[in-house]
């Protein structure tokens, strides 16, 4: 695949998927002619989703000679982690692609659980499974021919970070394509990268700053409604009509998608810059917004708010000050 | 004992691993095919809002994203109680048409054609798209860019979101479409159309026309008796947003056909310990092991058993193209694994003519788009064919809609026992004592497992968007081999 009308060498990329929905993968793809300028630079090495590469042959390369790896998705199982040391080792510069990898994402939602929680309801409780011997998964098992192996399913789900060490993290799910050719350009050319450890390929501001639905700065919310209970008008604010929406404590740089398609933010692309706790950030919001005249009346307006830990942090969990439920 | 391990299975969505045990003299004793991850979906949608799983689900596969959300929106319509209007149902399965389209179009040119079109023990660096489009040439390839976007198009246009849909919600969908819109997508559809006939022309052409490929299909190490599944309407024609779910037995006898909500009658989850992936099974008949045969309990979901399942296709031009194939690999069922590749065509061009019939419906552009809110009921199935399978939501929720528990029996699980069968004859078949196992063999091992997976497909849809661009320069340098032409 190497062209010699282009006089620099190639640099080396490689695409890793670990607990991941392969949405990651698939925005990668989407970056369509402008993937040109990637492929015309860059040679990849390693990306199974399209490529008959496998683990032995990554493990043979050279330590840091992957120039760029985009590692998508969480850290669930020791296979995951082994990928994520293997991969941080070969590459130059490491990058935590897409929410799952940055924040834990929806995976990370099974942090309010413990595996055990999560492999009795699947493997027991589940209403379509019969297994009265209660057989679980084991990591080594013996077969007459031999021993099995799987990987080991963490009780949490960890962020990339929290496993090895990132160089920059890339939000949203999936990241939207055309920021990815931006932060490719810069790490080919070296030029406008920022500190390591930035978050890139996103704005320095919230949704709602790029948000088209019409706002006021009155406080409007006398009572919290699920999407269903309104009927959204399509133009006003998904807040002021009292519908939970991430994003005041979500940062921008999807395009406003989901609003876009009349749902509101879920805050994929996680807290906007200068905060570091989704939660924390949207109580802030939501508090400048109550009409309510005591405090007691500001807690029964809260109240009205359904699943506030699985809405704030959708997907955050490992990643927030929270990191999961304490069982 | 030794032992080969193929890891990680490439071209696919997810992880796979396939260890192979080999007897003392070399030939092959058994091969077992692990799923080695799990996320735990059913646990941690408990305690969410049920109106927000749609949008939860779409993650369990984010190539296949559609098909989760259509299962997922269905099952929370009947936790309602509410059946959307028909505006509504029409823009869903329009929407779904759209999602099928670029995904069984990526599947055959992406994934599945890297193995017969540059072949399959051909050089692993040029066995994928690129080396498709040097072989086939870079009209088609451009071609084939097109459709695929055209098809995101629609779904971004009616789902909201282009990857992670989120056009429903309880009886409905948020957002309908004008009368300019539906005009262009009328001529979308009609482009589909014509592509689809060109793709299984292509295939004929390319498979059939080659008898060393029409051996490895039917006389190959990858044919498996088993029985079959798919969603049929009230005629027993092929559907994929809605129907009941129709077995078939390995000699085409109907076995039973069951509603969404009655799947616990029907399919029953085996748990083996090395592997996190159930393994689903006939109730009625029970598991019986990894067997094939009348007897087995094994079934497949796939789009060759949603051809067998049923008793035709809905749309002109697919029903010609399903007689077709069923009169030349000697009529129904059908068990040739590799001939799944060609039902998935037969299903391309349904799902092409089915998107122009629903574009052109007068209800798609109407303005009612979702049902009113009553009380709500606290339980719900929803079944739609993924790409891969028939795909089950069952969700239980309290009196709010506040999730209680879920189950969920997603498309590839179903074949997870077919596919460990059909591993294990595609390698006792290929690697026998003194077989030199080169990578083209193991390649042709996963070939084996890759004929069911058609959600892979969407993953690399727009991978000719990347090989194009690279083939353009190679053009230049005189590289570009165009053996067929478009007609």
């Amino acid at each position: 695949m190497s062209d010699s009308s282009i006089p620099n060498p190639k640099i080396k990329l490689a695409v890793y998927w670990g607990s991941a929905c392969g949405g990651c993968c698939v925005s990668v793809l989407d970056t369509h002619e402008k993937l040109l300028d990637i492929v015309n630079a860059a040679d990849l090495v390693f990306w199974p989703i399209a490529m008959d590469i496998k683990y032995k042959d990554v493990e043979a390369m050279a330590d840091q000679s992957i120039d760029l790896t985009l590692f998508n998705g969480a850290v669930r199982n020791s296979e995951n982690k082994h990928m994520a040391e293997v991969l941080r080792k070969k590459s130059k510069v490491l990058v935590a692609y897409g929410a799952c990898a940055y924040m834990g994402g929806i995976p990370g939602l099974a942090n309010f659980h413990s595996r055990e929680e999560i492999f009795k309801r699947v493997y027991e409780e589940s209403e379509s499974t019969l297994n009265p011997d209660k057989v679980r998964p084991v990591e080594e098992f013996e077969v007459k021919e031999g021993v099995l192996k799987i990987p080991e399913f963490f009780n949490d789900v960890y962020t990339l970070n929290q496993v090895v060490d990132v160089d920059y993290f890339i939000p949203g799910c999936p990241p939207q394509s055309e920021r990815l050719v931006e932060v490719f350009t810069a790490v080919i050319t070296g030029i406008g990268l920022p500190p390591k450890g930035s978050v890139v390929g996103a704005l320095e501001k919230t949704n709602c700053d790029e948000c088209l639905r019409k706002k006021t700065d009155n406080k409007v919310i006398k009572r919290f409604y699920r999407p269903w209970e309104i009927e959204d008008d399509k133009e006003t604010c998904f807040l002021e009509q009292g519908v939970i929406c991430m994003g005041p404590a979500t940062r921008g740089g999807c395009g406003v998608r989901c609003v876009t398609g009349h749902s509101p933010c879920r805050g994929c692309y996680g807290p906007p810059p200068n905060s570091t706790d989704p939660g924390a950030k949207m109580m802030s919001s939501i508090g400048t917004m109550i009409d309510a005249d005591s405090p007691e009346e500001i807690d029964e307006i809260i109240e009205t708010i359904v699943d506030p830990a699985g809405l704030f942090y959708r997907f955050s969990l490992p990643g927030s000050i929270l990191g999961r439920k304490v069982l | 004992m030794s032992k080969i391990t193929i890891d990680p299975i490439t071209r696919l969505e997810g992880h796979g691993k396939i260890e192979i045990f080999l007897t003392p003299d070399g030939g092959v004793e058994n091969v077992y095919f692990q799923v080695p991850e799990l996320r735990g979906f059913e646990k941690f949608c408990e305690g969410r809002p049920v109106e927000e799983l749609p949008s939860i689900v779409t993650k369990i596969c984010g190539v296949c994203p559609g098909c989760h959300h259509m299962a997922s929106g269905k099952a929370v319509d009947a936790v309602f109680g509410l059946t959307p209007p028909p505006t509504a149902l029409k823009l869903r399965e329009l929407f779904y048409m759209a999602h099928f389209v670029h995904s069984h179009i990526a599947h055959f040119y992406a994934l599945a054609a890297p193995d017969f079109v540059v072949g399959p023990t051909a050089n692993p660096a040029e066995r994928n798209i690129l080396g498709v489009i040097a072989k086939v040439g870079l009209e088609i390839g451009g071609e084939v860019i097109k459709q695929r976007r055209i098809a995101q198009e629609i779904q971004a246009l009616i789902g909201g979101h282009q990857t992670h849909v989120v056009m429903n919600t309880p009886g409905g969908v948020k957002k309908g479409i004008n009368e300019e819109q539906r005009d262009d997508i009328v001529k979308k559809a009609e482009g589909f159309i014509e592509f689809s006939k060109f793709s299984i022309q292509l295939f004929k052409d390319v498979v059939l026309g080659n008898t060393e490929y029409v051996d490895l299909i039917l006389k190959g190490p990858y044919a498996l008796k088993l029985h079959s599944m798919g969603l049929v309407d009230d005629q027993n024609k092929v559907n994929f947003y809605d129907g009941k779910v129709r077995v078939v037995d390995t000699e085409g006898k109907e076995l039973f056909k069951y509603s969404p909500n009655e799947y616990t009658d029907f399919v029953e989850e085996r748990v083996e310990p090395w592997s996190y992936l159930k393994f689903p099974y006939l109730k009625k008949i029970g598991w019986k092991g990894f067997v094939e045969g009348q007897d087995s309990g094994v079934y497949q979901a796939t789009p060759l058993s949603r051809l067998n399942a049923a008793d035709g296709m809905a749309t002109p031009v697919a029903q010609k193209e399903y007689d077709a194939m069923f009169a030349i690999l000697g009529g129904k069922p059908v068990h040739a694994t590799l001939a799944m590749h060609w039902a998935r065509l037969v299903e391309l061009i349904y799902s092409a003519e089915r998107c122009l019939e629903l574009a052109q419906d007068p209800d798609i552009t109407g303005t009612e788009l979702r049902a009113p809110i009553g009380k709500i009921v606290g339980e719900g199935v929803g079944i739609v064919e993924a790409q891969r399978g028939t795909l089950t939501h069952h969700y239980w929720t309290d009196e709010k809609g506040m999730v209680k528990k879920v189950n969920l029996i997603v498309g590839t699980t179903n074949n997870h026992a077919a596919i460990c069968m059909s591993l294990k004859k595609a390698a006792q078949g290929l690697i026998k004592k003194d077989t030199e196992i080169t990578e083209g063999t193991l390649n042709m091992i996963e070939m084996a497992f890759r004929a069911y997976d058609p959600c892979f497909s969407c993953a690399t849809h727009s991978l000719p968007g990347q090989m194009r661009m690279e083939l353009i320069l190679k053009d230049l340098e005189g590289n570009i081999i165009r053996k067929i032409k478009r007609r």
